[in-house]
């Protein structure tokens, strides 16, 4: 039946995990996220669950716990915040490039360099474009509420064993640490040996003989090799591209112009909305919350009825690009962004809208 | 088939006195003539053959010339990034405690680039073997100078020789780890002999073995040739290893039953 609770953002992703059946989480320390491997340490599911909790010398060991777990096919999650996740591109690439499952969470601080530690969304690119090395993508989820941060751990675990990929949350300071009611779902049990070995075949966790040995790699030495792995990943991310799409919109059915924002900058965005509404402008919201795969159809459509769409992000202007590419150049399309770790205000926004788009 | 054998009379089962274990893919290693790194593998695939622990045993291989031990050691494998072998085995171990988990990496991987997963891993007393091959030089890439490359040693970037006031020291790691509570047996082998052979297989089961009792890390060094990147004919490289590489380098035990060999 589940249970209701007041809780920080990070501590519903820990909590979330342990009831999801997760096998292990390897983390590092970094603010603002740290309440993550804190309160599983809290916990101890390794008491209760079985669940392998350690705190690694570095993102970079971390990650390569999370390959070396995934590899098994175990079910493993590590959280970090932006300085962390690049130092943890390589392993994410590698994961990437062998076809591993696993979770990563990105608590955004502002950057660049060791930035701020307060909220941000300028991590964007590095999570949607690839951000290590190699044509590949992840799976992005753009939580907005502690709820979703919860939510987004059960499914990011199902799409990263649908998909063999390696799938990420993208929140940030705020959202980590701000407390709201969560629901949080009944535990399931942690997979036994046997059915981890019977749903990842491929894993390697040791040969009965009656099979060959699995190799977990992304090395092909023979380009032709290799391309047909490239050409693998990249139907892969077609098949994510048409089914795994998701998103919100919020009043956008009778709106002249469309704000289009994720995470905590939709929250935002909405109480803007309704300041504009009250203004008698009318304003509609459209909230991706996959990141990639992005919502191109439903933007290009959304397009077509609307006047203008102001983008609005905590960075210089990422996710607009994929607002353009998507809408084309038929409608104009502004960013607002604040950064280093300021959180744009609704009255900001509308102003913005007011300025740049309606008197643009 | 044709038979290859001069008197195929004499190939009977009571005249059989050595097999390759099937634990060993039928293929030619890319290994360069006159490497050590085929007769580990063998010998490491002999042990769990004899443990009969193959269908439980992980391995991770690393960046260098053992970059594709997957293909011949016919168990579960899973190829590293650089340097960071020891990172997958603690998780693999942890999430597996029943299987026989260990990596198999160069001086390069183990002690350059990976030098912080090495040192952790050993210092949690993580429960797998780490089986270490140094060459004292990057054989893959070339010929580089390696973290174990002696003083005054050539290779591609120290083409003078090892330059101690510019290039530093050689890195004696073993004798480091040793030094962490976490490591329960270090020692230190080589293969250019019979007698040499039958000493590393003996410590690499001693290793396996010690995975039961779950009190850390076993280590096991192999002082090994590599005649390609030393630009020496196999025989040559291994006498020069006997007298520059040994000397540096000295073989036995270090740790045993966690304590330091005085």
């Amino acid at each position: 039946m589940g249970e209701l609770r007041l809780m920080k953002g990070n501590e519903a992703i820990a909590e979330a995990a342990i009831r999801a059946g997760c096998d292990g989480y390897f983390g590092y320390p970094i603010t603002p996220q740290s309440e993550v491997m804190e309160y599983l340490m809290v916990e101890r599911p390794y008491e209760t669950t079985g669940m392998v909790v350690l705190q690694a010398e570095s993102e970079v060991a971390a990650i390569n716990m999370l390959y070396g777990g995934a590899g098994t096919g175990k079910m493993v999650l590590t959280s970090s915040s932006s300085p962390g996740v690049s130092l943890m591109q390589e392993g994410i690439s590698y994961m990437a490039g062998a076809e591993l499952p696993a979770l990563i969470v990105n608590i955004v601080r502002g950057g660049p360099g060791l930035g701020t530690i307060q909220p941000s969304q300028a991590d964007y690119f590095q999570a949607v474009k690839g951000g290590g090395h190699g044509d590949y993508h992840m799976i992005v989820y753009a939580p907005a509420s502690v709820q979703e941060m919860a939510d987004f751990v059960q499914i990011g675990f199902d799409v990263a064993f649908k998909y063999r990929t390696p799938v990420m949350i993208l929140s940030d300071g705020a959202i980590g640490q701000m407390m709201e009611k969560v629901y949080l779902a009944d535990p399931v049990p942690r997979l036994t040996e046997k059915e981890v070995i019977a749903r990842c075949p491929w894993a390697s966790n040791g040969r009965p003989m009656s099979r060959q040995h699995n190799i977990i790699t992304s090395l092909d030495l023979d380009p032709a090799g290799q391309e047909r792995l490239n050409l693998v990943l990249q139907e892969k991310y077609r098949k994510i591209e048409e089914s795994e799409v998701m998103f919100e919109t919020i009043d956008c059915e009778d709106a002249d112009y469309i704000l289009v924002a994720f995470g905590l900058s939709a929250r935002i965005c909405q109480k803007a909305m309704n300041l504009a509404r009250q203004k008698g402008i009318k304003v509609g919201l459209f909230r991706p919350i996959t990141l990639f795969p992005f919502p191109k159809k439903e933007i290009h459509e959304l397009a077509k009825r609307v006047k203008g769409m102001l983008v609005v992000e905590m960075n210089a202007g990422q996710m607009i690009e994929d607002v353009q590419l998507a809408v084309g150049c038929d409608i104009p399309i502004k960013h607002y962004g604040r950064f280093g770790g300021i959180i744009p205000t609704p009255d900001e926004v509308v102003k913005a809208l007011e300025e740049t788009i309606i008197g643009g | 088939m044709e038979e290859k054998f001069a008197h195929p009379e004499l190939r009977t089962p009571e005249n059989l006195v050595y097999k390759r274990t099937d634990l060993l893919v039928d293929c030619p290693l890319s290994y360069c003539p006159g490497c050590g790194h085929g007769v580990v593998h063998r010998m490491l695939m002999e042990v769990l053959e004899e443990k009969d622990i193959a269908s439980k045993t992980i391995g991770v291989n690393p960046v260098g010339c053992s970059v594709l031990a997957y293909d011949f050691m016919n168990i579960d494998m899973l190829g590293a990034a650089h340097g960071r072998a020891p990172a997958l085995a603690t998780a693999i171990k942890r999430l597996w405690p029943d299987r026989y988990v260990f990596t198999y990496q160069g001086d390069g991987d183990l002690a350059a680039i990976g030098t912080a997963e090495t040192i952790h891993a050993c210092n949690r007393g993580e429960n797998f073997t780490i089986i270490f091959i140094n060459n004292g030089i990057y054989g893959m890439t070339g010929g580089q100078m390696a973290p174990t490359t002696l003083p005054g040693m050539r290779s591609s970037t120290s083409p003078y020789g090892r330059d101690i006031d510019i290039m530093g020291h050689p890195l004696k790691i073993t004798e480091l780890i040793a030094q962490l509570p976490g490591t329960y047996y270090v020692t230190r082998q080589s293969v250019q002999t019979p007698a040499a052979v039958r000493k590393t297989k003996k410590a690499l089961r001693k290793a396996f073995d010690l995975q039961d009792e779950k009190k850390g890390i076993s280590f096991v060094e192999v002082v090994s040739n590599c005649n390609s990147g030393w630009k020496m004919t196999p025989v040559q490289s291994n006498t020069w290893m006997e007298e520059n590489m040994f000397p540096a380098y000295p073989l036995g035990d270090i740790k045993v039953n966690g304590e330091l060999v005085k």
